[in-house]
């Protein structure tokens, strides 16, 4: 049978590890790591937002920023600070995240989630989201389900999940396709796609991608049993 | 109440404690991590106590400074990322995070800790750059210490990438690690009241009188830098200096 | 169909709880379709057929009745805004602060300046979550020098115990002055030797709430430190 260069099968995800609770000062936070791509993710909040202007008399609003330390990426350094493509992974990040919170008990108020890479390569908005996700539901906030967030895509013939940089800049007709499930609803929230791929080679990422979500959820799950493992056994 | 939590911590340090209950010229419990970045040619990881930063070192080949033609380039950054404190924000560096890289970016240079003649490849033309970044995860005081360390161990973990001479490859390091001749370690003294500690907690930082960053190697002094509102006596310097001079040595054992 | 879960047992956001008509959704919890899904990081808490979701974590949520401990922010023309540790601040109105008559643009730092800390209790809490606190109950007043720790509001309850037990168990083994708020902000005042020993209690209460004989254990704990901290004393 064929693999992948790190020996991988075509739908197999690269080793995960996840921490819960890991920015002490944070009201929620965690470590999710997929591969050699870390993600750190803090939530603070919800919080009173200034300037005033910002605000939403009626729901809470959600704030994202998704930052690479500037030694975290395959290549030259990361200059600090916002950048054309940081800004809209921000951005994406919010509108993956925000179908499954409720901030209608927070007017006027803000969640803000903090997301950064030490290390990458490739699928870092996702592992960021996966990170985020944990990290919201640490803080306590009401959330319908969690987010489980992985790449798919297409490496000549091959239909795969979870990239790395090396596949994603293979030679040839490659697609990477970043995706945001809602493991228990099944449906998406985060799809884009940079490459070529047919519709039908695109259907059976999706659902390729699928499965794999439910693995990630899996971790994300134990992740936070194992934070509050034993609260159970009320005195 | 700032004053009360002034007077408060002041009556802990008559009695030689601190809030966590260490004594006044005791560090937290202190990790370094090496190689905690594979990207970087040289990482690492420092935690004191709750407080807990990155620093990663990436290298590039440039043009060298006009006035330093035969000479490499040291750059330092620091990021105090909205992620470790709810008290920063998003945005352009703070004053508080440019004095912080400043500070630790002159112990660097002042030491002459990398040998940047070394850095040369052709004069006037290509100097390796060297940059390093220090990220903060968890802010819980004592931040310029464990940026500094942090700093030191990611150049000493760091290696070149390969270059031919055109064109560099960050897929493969070479083993030559950077020529590092000084260890230069910052130890920050502060006073409250009478007193002098090292390594506060945020919450002690808050209702500090003044501090003192005092930079050195092997026992000489190449940095120093004065903070907060307070002015300080001589007498004041010359008990901060010697120890700081003092906890370095300390703090150089966990490298 | 029925319980999908065990009472008491820790669940996560989107987790199926119970199937069918015979459970109702309670805090924490909403229906969907056949189903109770939780929807907060929490204990289930079954109570015949209402499902709901023990929170363990999260910013407090202000609520009529409860005591809390505030930091005063801003003084402004009529009040002072206060800090409580929750997605919003409160306010206390120069008429709720103090019987005593203060004459219009009085200089009301006088009376509370900028990061006091205050006990004061919550009389209400508009939709819009403007809180309002008020100085007129027993026991509520300034808080003077001291240390103020941050807890878990979630582990209050326990940190307080029942009819107060547990707090004045420490309060009596370090001969501090406590108080909790329910906002998980807790003021200790005593000697720096039994402050420490206080604030490790509270935060062994804080780690340990849920490993059965917590009372029995803190009693041990606070006995052992104590004799530590005497006979250091006596060296001394």
């Amino acid at each position: 049978m064929k693999t992948r260069p790190d020996g991988r099968k075509f739908d197999e995800l690269r080793p995960i590890s996840a921490k819960a609770g890991i920015v002490k000062n944070a009201d929620g936070s965690a470590m999710f790591k997929i591969g050699d791509t870390i993600a750190y993710a803090a939530v603070y909040g919800p919080r009173e937002l200034y300037p005033k202007f910002l605000q939403d008399p009626t729901k809470g609003i959600l704030r994202c920023r998704y930052n690479m330390m500037p030694f975290s990426g395959a290549g030259e350094r990361v200059k600090p600070g916002p950048s054309r493509r940081s800004t809209e992974i921000s951005m994406v990040t919010e509108k993956a995240l925000l179908p499954v919170l409720n901030l209608e008990d927070f007017p006027n108020a803000v969640v803000d989630v903090f997301i950064d890479l030490p290390q990458t390569d490739a699928g870092t908005r996702c592992a960021g989201i996966c990170a985020a996700s944990i990290a919201l539901a640490d803080a306590g906030l009401w959330m319908r389900e969690m987010v489980s967030s992985v790449s798919v895509g297409k490496v000549n013939e091959d239909i795969l999940v979870d990239l790395t940089y090396e596949e994603e800049s293979a030679e040839g007709e490659v697609a990477d396709i970043p995706v945001a499930y809602l493991p228990k609803s099944g449906r998406v929230s985060l799809l884009q796609m940079d490459g070529e791929i047919s519709k039908d080679e695109l259907v059976k990422a999706l659902e390729l991608g699928r499965q794999a979500s439910l693995q990630i959820y899996e971790v994300q799950k134990q992740t936070l049993l194992d934070k509050y493992r034993g609260e159970s056994n009320e005195e | 109440m700032r004053n009360d939590e002034r007077s408060h911590l002041i009556k802990f340090l008559e009695k030689g404690l601190r809030f966590d209950g260490r004594k006044l010229d005791e560090f937290r419990p202190i990790t370094v991590e090496y190689g905690v970045s594979k990207n970087a040619e040289g990482s690492s990881r420092v935690k004191f106590g709750d407080t807990e930063l990155f620093a990663g070192v990436k290298m590039s080949v440039e043009k060298p400074y006009p006035d330093t033609p035969g000479q490499g380039n040291l750059m330092v950054g620091v990021e105090l990322s909205p992620m470790s404190s709810p008290d920063f924000e998003t945005g352009p560096p703070s004053p508080v995070a440019v004095e912080l890289a400043r500070v630790v970016d002159r112990g660097i240079r002042e030491s002459k800790a990398i040998d940047t003649q070394k850095l040369c490849l052709t004069v006037g033309e290509k100097v390796w750059m060297v940059a390093i970044d220090i990220v903060t995860v968890n802010a819980d005081g004592g931040l310029i210490d464990a940026s500094a360390l942090a700093a030191l161990a990611a150049i000493k973990d760091a290696k070149f990438p390969s270059y031919d001479g055109l064109k560099l490859d960050y897929n493969n390091h070479t083993d030559e690690p950077l020529p590092i001749l000084k260890r230069p370690i910052a130890v920050t003294v502060y006073k409250v009241g009478r007193h002098f500690i090292i390594d506060p907690t945020g919450e002690e930082e808050e209702v500090v009188d003044a501090r003192l960053t005092v930079t050195s190697f092997d026992g000489k002094l190449c940095a120093l830098q004065k903070g907060d509102l307070t002015p300080l006596s001589l007498e004041d310097v010359e008990s901060m200096v010697s120890l700081g001079l003092m906890k370095a040595k300390e703090l150089a054992r966990h490298l | 169909m029925g319980l999908l879960v065990n009472d008491k047992q820790i669940v996560i956001p989107g987790e199926d709880l119970a199937s069918g008509m015979d459970f109702l959704p309670s805090h924490g919890t909403f229906r969907d379709g056949e189903h109770i899904v939780a929807a907060k990081l929490g204990i289930s808490s079954v109570d015949n057929r209402i499902i709901r979701i023990i929170p363990l974590s999260g910013k407090y949520m202000p609520k009529a009745g409860d005591n809390i401990v505030g930091r005063v922010v801003d003084v402004t023309i009529n009040g002072w805004r206060l800090d409580i540790n929750s997605a919003y601040s409160a306010m206390l109105s120069v008429k709720d602060a103090t019987s005593e008559f203060i004459a219009r643009g009085a200089d009301l730092t006088k009376y509370f300046n900028f990061g006091d800390y205050i006990l004061t209790g919550i009389i209400n809490v508009t939709s819009q979550n403007l809180v309002d606190v008020s100085m007129k109950g027993p026991g509520l007043r300034q808080l003077g020098e001291g240390r103020i720790i941050h807890v878990n509001p979630y582990k209050v309850p326990r940190i307080i115990g029942k009819q107060g037990s547990m707090v004045t168990m420490v309060k009596d083994a370090t001969s501090c002055r406590i108080t909790v708020g329910q906002n998980g902000v807790v003021w200790i005042q005593g000697l720096p030797e039994d402050e420490l020993v206080a604030v490790d209690a509270i935060r062994k209460i804080e780690q340990e709430s849920h490993i059965p004989g917590l009372t029995e254990r803190m009693k041990e704990y606070l006995d052992r430190r104590k004799r530590k901290v005497d006979s250091n004393e006596n060296k001394a």
